[in-house]
């Protein structure tokens, strides 16, 4: 479960990014974050990674009070999330296979599980035969479910996608969409950050729409108003 | 979690060593050569303190008796010199033995023969434990009553231990300096592969790797580095000793001078470097990686 209560964040250069910001996100949900460029979001993103820290209010994230943490413990804390971004970030020297043993070694897995656990994940993101390739061998569809399997990977309880779609055609945006749903039916908690009104629209899910740092509107459904420009 | 992950993170380390083939070969050159210079000016240390036990060894305080005593009142003088500190023995020779030791010396030269003892005067050959306090324990003895006069080396011994105490200063501040530019290099080695590996460690962060596990392959490799040029300038060292030590041998005007054989000092040697090296290396990484895991 994710809960924001009152949070505050300040950058350092003085721009206040959130503003009094409180919502809960429940176990298994599915829900998507929207708002005008510059609103907020990827900071909200940034502050449930641990990235930053908020300047006031409290942040629960799967039982970690991420608010008041101690060092030892945000690793623990982020291997409940499994994070996916706009730009893959895969590794390029490494292969399919590689990229993900990487992040489950990183986190202790033994050789073992590493062998097991990584076939079904290509399986999930329909990549088995291409275990072998190198990121820049893929299409772009193709390393973004790369990376969706590299976060789903240390089987985290909820998956967070900071605009996973947006370096990508609508046929390939729509397949991804659709497989972040089957891994929410799944049973993991998933928040989309996006700008397509299109894709938010079509699968009438929950809508957090953020504006200036505020939270504006918090419905299921799709956008509200006009009032998203990207 | 909790198990040290050894041959994954020697693994890492090591192909860290290698991405970095020229960075690394320069760092361990640079390693090398301190360790080096370090292990030059310690044994020319070792070897000139070890002069310095013969010296102490050799060097006698010769104290005459004043020659109104009798023989059995010179004798009763060994336990007053004896008494004085840093004396480590008093031994007393007689004017009789003393000329015929002065006879022995010379057995070519007729006119030293048959001397009469009465030219001689009885005397303590004085040995001392620290040469330093050299001055100090000649005037003390001079202040024992019976004691006329006393003949010692003070200079050659004060000359001697100032040599060695500067070379200790100019020694312990070179190593000092030389660790520090060691530390630096390897440090900027391993900050090269820090870079070069940024997006890796920006990912394992991201998973929830901690700390310590991101930080493990750096340590292995500065490990490696430290420990591989303390092995390296091993054999360098003794190669450089063996030559030099051969020099001073065949050289007649070098003949007093006697080198310490490689074979008694190559475990301090070895332990010494490996120690240096290691600590080099890991502060190398350590250093390198310290401000860039805060949070
Ligand atoms: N590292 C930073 N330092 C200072 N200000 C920042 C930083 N990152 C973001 N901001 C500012 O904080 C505000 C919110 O930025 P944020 O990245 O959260 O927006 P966003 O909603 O993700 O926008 P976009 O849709 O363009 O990605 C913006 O005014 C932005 O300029
Ligand atoms: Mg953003």
């Amino acid at each position: 479960m994710i809960r924001l209560k009152d949070v505050e964040m300040e950058y350092d250069n003085g721009t206040r990014a959130i503003q009094g910001v409180t919502l809960t996100i429940e176990d298994g949900e599915f829900v998507f974050l929207v708002g005008p460029s510059g609103s907020g979001k990827s900071t909200i993103i940034k502050l449930l990674t641990g990235e930053v820290e908020p300047c006031a209010g409290r942040i629960m994230i799967n039982g970690f009070s991420v608010s008041n943490i101690s060092g030892k413990q945000i690793p623990l804390m982020r291997r409940t999330l499994g994070v996916i971004f706009q730009d893959f970030r895969l590794i390029e020297k490494k292969t399919v296979y590689d990229n993900l043993a990487f992040v489950m070694r990183a986190v202790g897995a033994r050789p073992k599980e590493i062998q097991k656990r990584i076939p079904y994940v290509l399986e999930l993101v329909d990549l088995a035969e291409k275990a072998d390739r190198y990121p820049t061998e893929l299409s772009g569809g193709e390393q973004q479910r790369v990376a969706i399997a590299r976060a789903l990977v240390n089987n985290p309880n909820t998956i967070i996608a900071d605009e996973p779609t947006g370096n990508l055609d609508p046929d390939r945006s729509l397949e991804l969409m659709n497989l972040l749903v089957k891994i929410n039916e799944l049973g993991t908690t998933v928040v989309v950050v996006t700008h397509e009104k299109d894709l938010v629209d079509r699968f009438g899910k929950r809508v957090i729409t953020i504006d200036s740092g505020h939270v504006i509107n918090d419905s299921v459904g799709g956008y509200v108003g006009g009032r998203i420009h990207g | 979690m909790g198990k040290h992950n050894f041959g994954y993170f020697f693994h890492e380390g090591l192909s860290n060593m290698f991405s970095h083939g020229f960075m690394s070969f320069a760092a361990i050159g640079i390693t090398v050569a301190c360790l080096l210079i370090m292990g030059t000016f310690t044994l020319v240390a070792v070897n000139a303190n070890e002069l310095l036990v013969d010296l102490e060894q050799e060097n006698e305080i010769l104290a005459y008796v004043d020659d109104t005593y009798s023989d059995t009142a010179a004798k009763a003088l060994q336990s007053d010199l004896e008494a004085i500190p840093n004396v480590a023995s008093a031994t007393y020779i007689s004017k009789e033995q003393a000329t015929a030791d002065f006879s022995a010396e010379f057995p070519e030269e007729a006119m030293f023969q048959d001397l009469d003892p009465e030219i001689f005067e009885d005397r303590y050959a004085i040995k001392i434990v620290d040469l330093e306090k050299m001055s100090e324990t000649c005037r003390a003895v001079e202040q024992v009553t019976g004691i006329s006069e006393i003949n010692a080396h003070e200079e050659i011994a004060g000359g001697f231990i100032t040599i060695r105490n500067v070379a200790t200063v100019v020694c312990v501040a070179l190593i000092a300096i030389l660790f520090v530019v060691s530390v630096f290099i390897i440090s900027n080695t391993i900050k090269l592969t820090t870079f070069d590996r940024r997006d890796e460690i920006a990912i394992m962060r991201m998973v929830g790797a901690t700390n310590g596990f991101i930080r493990w392959p750096f340590v292995y490799e500065g490990f490696m580095l430290g420990l591989l040029s303390a092995v390296i300038a091993f054999f360098l060292q003794w190669g450089l000793y063996a030559a030099v030590a051969q020099g001073v041998d065949n050289n007649d005007t070098m003949q007093l001078i006697r080198i310490l054989p490689f074979q008694q000092l190559w475990p301090a040697v070895a332990g010494i470097f490996a120690a240096a090296g290691i600590l080099i290396g890991v502060g190398g990484s350590l250093s390198a990686i310290r401000k860039f895991l805060q949070v």
